[in-house]
């Protein structure tokens, strides 16, 4: 009997041991970004200073400042973890792409961790200057002729970095740079998931160029999806 | 050897003064009511520089030939009133040249920078910032809304600063990125720089002016064909100097106020 006791409890033990020591967790959080009221119009871009990079739209690109999707659906936010998991150990060795083509930034937003590396690439027939804004991490800027070598760079930092082309006034682009591995960018649709959380308590971050940040708390015991929201109130300016 | 040197010498002066002569590489067609005095000042200038210019290497290639091949050092002959009154002679003589280029081209400058603008010129502001040229009108109440440089945000297009969500007369500001003027109505441009030095020079226009930071400037012009023309800037700004470009659309009248709602409706 006493046999058994000892045996049942070191099994017990054992499990224990191996549910709080499994890496990847199991738990989901995942939900939509949404927002109520008017957004500001996008305006239309005007490049005839740039004949090149004018002629690859045939009709004029807008601004990005507010990108929104059927439901009131709102893209390029960014919702990671916060507070509750811990920083992400090593950059992913994969780098994140930026490419500068049509005198645009494209995609408009890149996620990426700290020290994981960005690679600009230039697509254009003309040159551009990409200049993070950044204020945590070093600022730089880097001339990029057409034809050039992709720039490489990495941030230390986390931050999100407002990025634009000292040549071209109306090239914008955020580079988040995060701490956590845990991060999705809402894409058409505003959907978010953040997969592989072990249990705990966690502050879900939600970040907006225009609209700023919403955070909100969630605890995850074991395996379920916690379904959550964010809405933002749109400006009118 | 001097004798050849005389006949290079009468051959290049020669050969430079008939591109000049034939306007080869002259300036584009004067689109502008101000223009013609411009140019004839420049050209009157050009005449009689070049004038004298001839005369002036054609009488070195004589000297050079006639008196080359002398042997003796000494003077050849001497001037009644020796160097004295050459030097007092070529002081008035050019100096009258002076005189008289500038009082009959004072008119020229006047008229463009001394007279004032009608009081029904059609307003519309400039800011040159690197590196590129944006231009706004005051829409339909006539009115300004103000310059804050801390809401400048250029990619969301704010590229002057305005408060639309606290000023009124900022709602309707238009906003755009070339300059488009009806044809045969004075425009008075308003000129800022959002940060360093730069121009604005349209060849057609005989019209260039420099952005000078801190200054708030201005300059009144009308433009009587139709058609596109460039701006470019031409002080040197910054890396992307040689990008910093914008467009002079003038148009007819209708063109122009269909061209004005139809950006009034893209704000």
């Amino acid at each position: 009997m006493k046999v058994n006791h000892i045996l049942m409890s070191g099994i017990a033990v054992l499990a224990a041991a191996a549910m709080a020591v499994a890496a990847p967790g199991s738990g989901t959080v995942s939900g939509k970004v949404t927002y109520e009221g008017t957004p500001a119009k996008q305006k239309p871009i005007d490049m005839s200073k740039e004949p090149s990079c004018a002629k690859e739209h045939a009709t004029p690109i807008t601004t990005e400042g507010v990108v929104t999707g059927a439901g009131n659906t709102l893209e390029n936010v960014v919702v990671y973890i916060s507070a509750g998991a811990p920083d992400g150990a090593t950059a992913p060795a994969q780098a994140v792409t930026v490419t500068q083509k049509g005198c645009q930034y494209v995609p408009h937003l890149v996620a990426l961790q700290v020290n994981q590396e960005l690679k600009i690439v230039n697509e254009d027939q003309t040159s551009h200057n990409i200049h993070p804004l950044a204020k945590s991490n070093r600022e730089w800027n880097k001339s990029q002729p057409p034809g050039s070598p992709a720039i490489s760079e990495k941030f230390d930092k986390e931050e999100f970095i407002a990025v634009k082309c000292n040549i071209h006034p109306w090239m914008h682009s955020t580079f988040a740079v995060l701490k956590t591995s845990h991060y999705s960018v809402t894409a058409n649709g505003g959907a978010f998931t953040l997969p592989n959380l072990p249990p705990g308590k966690y502050t879900i971050s939600a970040w907006h160029e225009s609209y700023g940040t919403q955070t909100q708390d969630v605890t995850i015991t074991g395996s379920e999806t916690k379904s959550i929201s964010f809405v933002f109130k749109a400006k009118a300016y | 050897m001097g004798k050849f040197f005389a006949v290079v010498l009468t051959i290049i002066a020669l050969v430079s003064a008939v591109p000049i002569v034939r306007h080869t590489w002259w300036m584009p067609p004067d689109i502008s009511t101000h223009g013609h005095a411009i140019d004839e000042q420049l050209t009157d200038t050009m005449a009689e520089a070049g004038f004298s210019f001839l005369a002036a290497q054609l009488l070195l290639a004589f000297f050079v030939w006639k008196f080359s091949e002398r042997k003796d050092s000494g003077p050849i002959k001497s001037l009644p009133g020796g160097a004295k009154g050459l030097v007092i002679a070529a002081l008035i003589l050019v100096g009258t040249e002076m005189l008289a280029l500038g009082v009959l081209g004072q008119k020229a400058w006047a008229s463009v920078y001394f007279t004032p603008a009608s009081p029904n010129a059609l307003h519309v502001q400039a800011q040159a910032g690197q590196f590129a040229f944006y231009f706004r009108y005051p829409g339909a109440d006539g009115k300004f809304g103000g310059l804050h440089p801390d809401k400048i945000d250029e990619g969301n297009q704010n590229y002057f600063g305005l408060d639309p969500a606290n000023e009124v007369e900022a709602r309707d500001d238009i906003v755009t990125g070339e300059l488009a003027i009806p044809a045969n109505r004075e425009v008075l441009l308003l000129m800022h720089s959002k940060d360093v030095g730069h121009s604005f020079y349209v060849p057609e226009l005989r019209m260039q002016q420099d952005f000078v930071p801190g200054l708030d400037l201005s300059v009144h012009f009308t433009a009587t064909k139709v058609g596109r023309y460039e701006i470019v800037c031409t002080q040197l700004c910054g890396l992307g100097h040689y990008n910093m470009k914008a467009y002079l659309n003038v148009m007819a009248q209708d063109d122009f106020e269909k061209w004005l709602k139809q950006k009034a409706s893209e704000q």
